[in-house]
C-alpha cells in the first residue's frame, strides 16, 4: 500500500457547446493521501468541480473530451478514472469512491424513503439481504448523527430538516466503506451551525477510516477548519497548490492573495469594506497565452505574457506550488495591504 | 392518506353539486328563450309547449325547476322529444360501446406514447427524435373526426382491410369486436400519442437533470435501474393526473365524435344526434353523465396521486 | 425606480425566466432580445410562422379569388350549371348528385359540392370564418384568464375560494361537452346579458363559447403563478413604495406573466381553431349556410363514399393551420425558456 491513494496528472476536460469549446478543466495534477484532507477551492467557473465529478464519471456525455489520468489505487491494483470503460468506473462509484453534493434538499429522490436510498447502493456493490443492508444504515444515520435513527429510516425525504438531509446523504456517502470521498460544498447550502457539525462528520471519516478526503468549496473558513492540504483554481488551472498553513501564512499568488483579502478576519481591525478583486475570469472559450489572471493582477508585468508553469519556486520542500512570475521576495513584499495578505486594487490603465 | 381520501371525497360532492347546477343553468337559464320553446324543437304545437311547460315546471321558481330537472334525470324520467325513447335506456345500451372505444384507445395511446417518449427521450436532439416529434405534432394538428372518416372509407370502404365501422357486442364475438374497434382505436389514440409521448419526453428529460438522478448515478447504480426506478418512475407521476384528465375528456369529447364517424351507436354517437337534432333531453342528461363522471374519475386520478407521491398528502 | 433598474438590480428569477422584460438587464440582452435571437436559430418553427400567415393571407383574400378567379361567391349554388374542364363540358352537379371533382382551373378549382357550390371559395371565406373565431376566442380566453388569475392570485383568500371552485366545476366538463351544451342552447335562444344581446344564429355564439371553456385551461396556470410572483421582493419592494393592488397588478406583474401568456397564445388559437371545427362538425358552432372548416368536413364525411374531395380540402387546410401554429407555438416555447432547450442538448 504505498504510492497516493489518488493520482490525477494532467486532466484536461473539454466541453463542445454551441458557442465553441470550453477547457473547464486544463491540465490539472495533484494527489491525494491516506487520511488527508484536500480542499480544492476557487469560484465559481474555476473548474473545480467539473475536476471532481470527472473523477466519479459524471461528465462523462457525448460532447465531453478527456486527456490525462486519474490513477486510483483499488487495493488489489489501480484504475484509470479518465480512461476506465462505463461499467469498471460504475463498480468503483459508490464503492470505493463516493460524492457527497452541494444541495440536500433536492439530492434524495422524493418518492423513496431514506432508508430504501441507502440500501440500493449498498445492494447494488456487496451482496447483502435487504435486512442486513437495512440494519447497516440504521447504524450509519445513527453514527452520522440522526436521531431515532430505527425510525427515520422509512421517512421520507421531505420529513428530513436541511442538516439531516445533509447528513443522510453521508451515511449514504460512507455506506460501502469508500476510499476516497468527494465533498462538493457541503455545507454551502446549509445555515452556519449546521456547517459545523457536517464538517465534524468529515474530519471524524478521516480519522476513522483512514479514507481520502477531497473538499471543494469556495469557503476559506471551511478551509481553515478541516483542510490538510489546498489547491487553488483559477480558470480551469491549478494556480497554487501547499500544506494549509503554507497557503494562508505564505501565499505565492497574487489571487490566493485576494481570497485571503476579501475574508473578515476576526484577529485584525474592520476594514471599512470588504475587498473584492476587481474585474472577471476570462471566458473559456477564448483562452489566450499568459497568466490567466494578469487582466485582473495590479502586479503583472511583462513576463506575465508568457504562460506561466506551476513550480516550487518559494523554496522549502518544494511542494508548494504556484504560478506566478513575481520573484519570491517580491512576492513578501506586495502582498502586505494594510496590515495584513491581500491583493490592492489594479490600477485603472 | 386516509384523511386526504376523505377530504377529497368532501370536496368530490360539494362539486358534484355545482356541477348539476351550472348543467341546469347551461340549459334552462343561460339562453334567453323560453326554456319550454327551446325544448319542443321546431314546428311545435302550442298544446305540446304548454305540456312540457308543465312537466318540467318552466313556470315556477328557479330552485323548483332545478329539483324537478334533476329529479327527471337521476330517475331516469326522460323522454326524447322526437324520437320518444326512454333517455336512460338510450345511454345505458350505449355506455358499453362508449366504454370499449375509451378503454381500448386509452390503453393503446398509453402503451404507445410511453414507448414513443421514452424513446424520445433518450435519442434527445438526434434524428428519430425529431422526426418523432413532428409525427406527434401532426398527431395533435388532425381532427379526430376528419381522421376517422378517412380512415374508415379509405381503409374500410376502399381497401377493405378493416369494417367500415358499426360495432360488435363483445359478448358475441370477441375478435370481431376488436376488428371492428381497432380504426376507431387508432383515430382516437393519434391525438393523445402525440400529446402524451411529447409531455412524457419533456418530463423525462426534465427529471434526467434532477439532482436525485445524478446521486442515483453517484451511488453506482446501473444505467438501467437508475433510468427506470429513478427516471422514469418520478416521470409518470405528472402523467397519472394528465391521463386521468384526458380519459374524461376522451369520454367526454372524442368518443363523440369518433362514434359519430364510425357509427358505433354509443353514448356519444347519442349525444351527437340529439345535438343534431337539438333535442334538450338526451344531450342534457348526457352532459351530466359525463361530467359526473368526470369528477369523479379526477378524485379517483387525486387519490392515485397522492399514493404515487408522498408529498402531495401533506396538501 | 425605474423598470430596468428593478430587472437589473434584483437579478429577477422567475421561474428561470431572467428579468421582467422591459429591457436590458445589466449584463448583455434582456430575455426578449435573448428570445428573438434563439427564435432566427429555429428556422423550422419560422417557417411554419409563415405558413400560418400565409394561410392566413389566402383567407383574408377571399374575396379576391372569389371576384377575380373564381367568378362566384360562397353561397351561390350552381346546380345546373355547366363548366368547362379540358376543353369538355361537364355539369357541376352531376344527375346522380355527384358534384364535380376538383378541376385546378379558376373556376371550381377544388371541385364542386353536393349544392353546386365552389369549394375552393367556401374553403378561403370558411377559413376567415374559422380563424376569425379562433383568434378572437383565444383572445377572450386570454383576457378572461388573465383578470381571473391576477385576481385570484393577488387577493387570495374567498375571493380565490371563489374563483379556483368556479374553474374547478367548469374543468370538469370536457371541452367538446361544455362548448356543445352551451352552443345548442345559446344558439336555440339567442343570449342576453345586460345591454348585449346576440342572436342564435350570429358568429358571435361559437366565438364566445369557445372563448370561455378555454378559460380553466389558461386561467390555473396564471394563477400559480401569480401566486409565486406576489411573493417576490420587487413586489414588495413596490408595495413599500405605496403602491396599490392594481398598479401592482398592471406594472409589476402582468409584464412578468407576458412570456407563458405568449406561449400559450398560439397554442390557444391551435386548440379554438381545432374545437370549433368539432363544433361545427357536430351542428352546434357554425350553422350552414355560413361556412366553417369545420361544417365543410360535415358535408364531406357525409358524402364521403362518392366524393372524398369534400372532405379531404378542409380537413387537410384545418391540419396545415394548426400544424403550423403548433409547431410555431413550440418554437416560441424553447426560445422564451430556454432552460428546457438547454437541457436537450446535453
Amino acid at each position: 500500500m504505498s504510492g497516493p491513494l489518488l493520482s490525477v496528472e494532467d486532466l484536461h476536460v473539454t466541453f463542445r457547446t454551441e458557442e465553441g469549446d470550453v477547457r473547464a478543466v486544463d491540465g490539472v495534477s495533484f494527489t491525494l493521501e491516506r487520511g488527508e484532507v484536500l480542499a480544492i477551492v476557487g469560484e465559481s467557473g474555476s473548474g473545480k468541480s467539473a475536476t471532481v465529478m470527472t473523477l466519479m464519471g459524471l461528465t462523462r456525455s457525448a460532447n465531453a473530451g478527456f486527456k490525462g489520468w486519474a490513477r486510483l489505487d483499488t487495493g488489489d491494483g489501480e484504475l484509470d478514472l479518465v480512461s476506465a470503460t462505463d461499467e469498471a468506473l460504475r463498480r468503483v462509484r459508490g464503492s470505493r469512491v463516493a460524492m457527497i453534493f452541494q444541495d440536500p434538499m433536492t439530492s434524495l429522490n422524493p418518492v423513496y424513503r431514506v432508508g430504501d436510498q441507502i440500501v440500493e447502493q449498498i445492494r447494488a456493490h456487496e451482496r447483502v439481504s435487504e435486512a442486513e443492508a437495512m440494519d447497516r444504515v440504521i447504524q450509519l444515520l445513527d453514527r452520522v448523527g440522526i436521531p431515532r435513527a430505527r425510525e427515520r429510516v422509512r421517512a421520507f425525504p421531505h420529513e428530513f430538516s436541511g442538516g439531516m438531509r445533509q447528513r443522510a446523504m453521508i451515511a449514504m456517502a460512507l455506506s460501502c466503506q469508500p476510499d476516497v470521498l468527494i465533498a462538493d460544498e457541503p455545507t454551502t447550502a446549509l445555515d452556519v451551525t449546521i456547517q459545523a457539525q457536517i464538517l465534524e462528520r468529515i474530519r471524524e471519516l478521516r480519522e476513522s477510516a483512514d479514507a481520502g478526503v477531497i473538499l471543494v468549496t469556495h469557503d476559506l473558513g471551511v478551509v481553515a477548519e478541516i483542510a490538510d492540504r489546498v489547491a487553488v483554481m483559477y480558470a480551469g488551472q491549478i494556480i497554487e497548490q501547499g500544506t494549509l498553513d503554507e497557503i494562508f501564512y505564505d501565499p505565492q499568488h497574487p489571487y490566493t492573495w485576494g481570497l485571503l483579502g476579501s475574508i473578515a478576519r476576526v484577529d485584525r481591525p474592520r476594514p471599512g469594506r470588504l475587498p473584492a478583486i476587481g474585474g472577471m475570469p476570462p471566458s473559456l472559450h477564448d483562452l489566450r497565452v499568459g497568466c490567466r489572471f494578469r487582466t485582473r493582477c495590479p502586479h503583472e508585468f511583462a513576463k506575465c505574457a508568457e504562460s506561466p508553469p506551476l513550480e516550487a519556486r518559494a523554496g522549502g520542500a518544494g511542494d508548494h506550488l504556484d504560478r506566478c512570475w513575481l520573484p519570491p521576495a517580491e512576492k513578501a513584499e506586495r502582498r502586505e495591504v494594510g496590515g495584513q495578505i491581500g491583493l490592492g486594487r489594479k490600477e485603472p490603465v | 392518506m386516509a384523511r386526504f381520501v376523505l377530504r377529497r371525497l368532501a370536496g368530490m360532492v360539494f362539486v358534484l353539486f355545482a356541477v348539476s347546477v351550472l348543467t341546469f343553468l347551461i340549459f334552462n337559464v343561460i339562453p334567453n328563450s323560453d326554456p319550454a320553446v327551446r325544448m319542443a324543437g321546431r314546428q311545435a304545437s302550442e298544446s305540446t309547449i304548454e305540456a312540457i311547460r308543465a312537466e318540467w315546471g318552466f313556470d315556477k321558481s328557479l330552485p323548483e325547476q332545478y329539483v324537478t330537472t334533476m329529479k327527471k334525470v337521476f330517475t331516469g324520467d326522460l323522454e326524447s322529444q322526437f324520437t320518444r325513447l326512454n333517455v336512460g335506456e338510450e345511454i345505458r345500451k350505449g355506455i358499453p360501446r362508449t366504454l370499449s372505444l375509451a378503454v381500448g384507445a386509452a390503453i393503446m395511446w398509453m402503451v404507445l406514447a410511453l414507448a414513443l417518449g421514452l424513446f424520445s427521450a433518450v435519442r434527445a436532439g438526434k434524428f428519430s427524435d425529431r422526426f418523432l416529434t413532428i409525427l406527434a405534432l401532426i398527431g395533435i394538428s388532425m381532427p379526430v373526426f376528419w381522421v376517422g372518416a378517412l380512415m374508415s372509407h379509405y381503409l374500410g370502404f376502399k381497401l377493405g382491410l378493416f369494417p367500415n365501422g358499426g360495432y360488435v357486442e363483445f359478448a358475441k364475438d370477441p375478435l370481431d369486436w376488436a376488428y371492428h374497434l381497432i380504426l376507431p382505436w387508432t383515430a382516437l389514440s393519434l391525438l393523445f400519442i402525440g400529446f402524451y409521448s411529447r409531455v412524457l419526453r419533456s418530463n423525462v428529460l426534465d427529471t434526467i437533470n434532477e439532482d436525485y438522478v445524478r446521486t442515483a448515478r453517484a451511488k453506482g447504480l446501473s444505467e438501467r435501474r437508475v433510468m427506470v426506478r429513478h427516471v422514469l418512475r418520478n416521470s409518470l407521476i405528472p402523467i397519472v393526473t394528465l391521463w386521468g384528465l384526458d380519459f374524461g375528456a376522451v369520454v367526454g369529447g372524442g368518443a363523440i365524435l369518433t362514434e359519430t364517424v364510425f357509427g358505433i351507436q354509443g353514448v356519444g354517437q347519442y349525444f351527437g344526434d340529439g345535438i343534431a337534432q337539438l333535442d334538450v333531453p338526451p344531450v342534457l342528461a348526457v352532459t351530466m353523465l359525463i361530467a359526473f363522471f368526470i369528477v369523479l374519475l379526477n378524485t379517483i386520478v387525486d387519490i392515485a396521486y397522492a399514493a404515487l407521491d408522498p408529498r402531495i398528502r401533506l396538501q | 425606480m425605474t423598470a430596468e433598474n428593478r430587472s437589473a438590480d434584483l437579478g429577477l428569477d422567475v421561474g428561470g425566466r431572467p428579468g421582467g422584460g422591459w429591457g436590458p438587464s445589466a449584463e448583455g440582452a434582456g430575455p426578449w432580445r435573448l428570445g428573438l435571437r434563439r427564435m432566427r436559430r429555429n428556422p423550422v418553427a419560422l417557417a411554419f410562422g409563415a405558413l400560418f400567415l400565409v394561410l392566413v393571407g389566402a383567407c383574408v383574400a377571399a374575396p379576391v379569388w372569389a371576384d377575380e378567379i373564381a367568378g362566384t361567391g360562397p353561397f351561390e349554388n350552381h346546380l345546373s350549371d355547366t363548366v368547362v374542364v379540358d376543353g369538355e363540358t361537364t355539369n357541376v352537379v352531376g344527375f346522380d348528385g355527384v358534384p364535380i371533382g376538383p378541376t385546378y382551373q379558376g373556376e371550381f378549382f377544388l371541385g364542386a359540392d353536393s349544392n353546386g357550390r365552389d369549394i375552393m371559395v367556401r374553403l378561403l371565406y370558411g377559413g376567415r370564418n374559422s380563424l376569425m373565431i379562433g383568434v378572437v376566442a383565444a383572445l377572450i380566453t386570454t383576457f378572461v384568464s388573465i383578470f381571473l388569475g391576477l385576481l385570484a392570485g393577488y387577493f387570495r383568500g374567498s375571493v380565490d375560494w371563489v374563483i379556483s371552485r368556479a374553474l374547478d366545476v367548469m374543468w370538469s366538463f370536457p371541452v367538446i361537452i361544455l362548448g356543445v351544451a352551451l352552443g345548442v342552447s345559446l344558439q336555440l335562444g339567442g343570449l342576453k346579458l345586460g345591454p348585449i344581446e346576440i342572436e342564435g344564429g350570429s358568429l358571435a355564439i361559437p366565438t364566445l363559447v369557445i372563448g370561455l371553456v378555454y378559460v380553466p385551461y389558461m386561467a390555473r396556470p396564471l394563477r400559480g403563478q401569480v401566486l409565486s410572483l406576489r411573493e417576490k421582493d420587487f413586489v414588495e419592494a413596490a408595495r413599500a413604495q405605496g403602491a396599490g393592488p392594481v398598479r401592482i397588478m398592471f406594472s409589476e406583474i402582468l409584464p412578468n406573466l407576458a412570456s407563458t401568456i405568449l406561449v400559450f397564445g398560439a397554442l390557444l388559437v391551435a386548440n379554438a381553431v381545432l374545437l370549433e371545427a368539432a363544433l361545427s362538425f357536430l351542428g352546434a358552432g357554425v350553422q350552414p349556410p355560413e361556412p366553417s372548416w369545420g361544417n365543410m368536413i360535415r358535408e364531406g364525411v357525409n358524402r364521403i363514399a362518392s366524393a372524398p374531395h369534400l372532405a379531404i380540402a378542409p380537413g387537410v387546410m384545418l391540419t396545415l393551420t394548426v400544424l403550423s401554429l403548433n409547431v410555431f407555438g413550440d418554437g416560441v416555447r424553447d426560445a422564451l425558456d430556454p432552460r428546457a432547450k438547454i437541457r436537450v442538448e446535453h
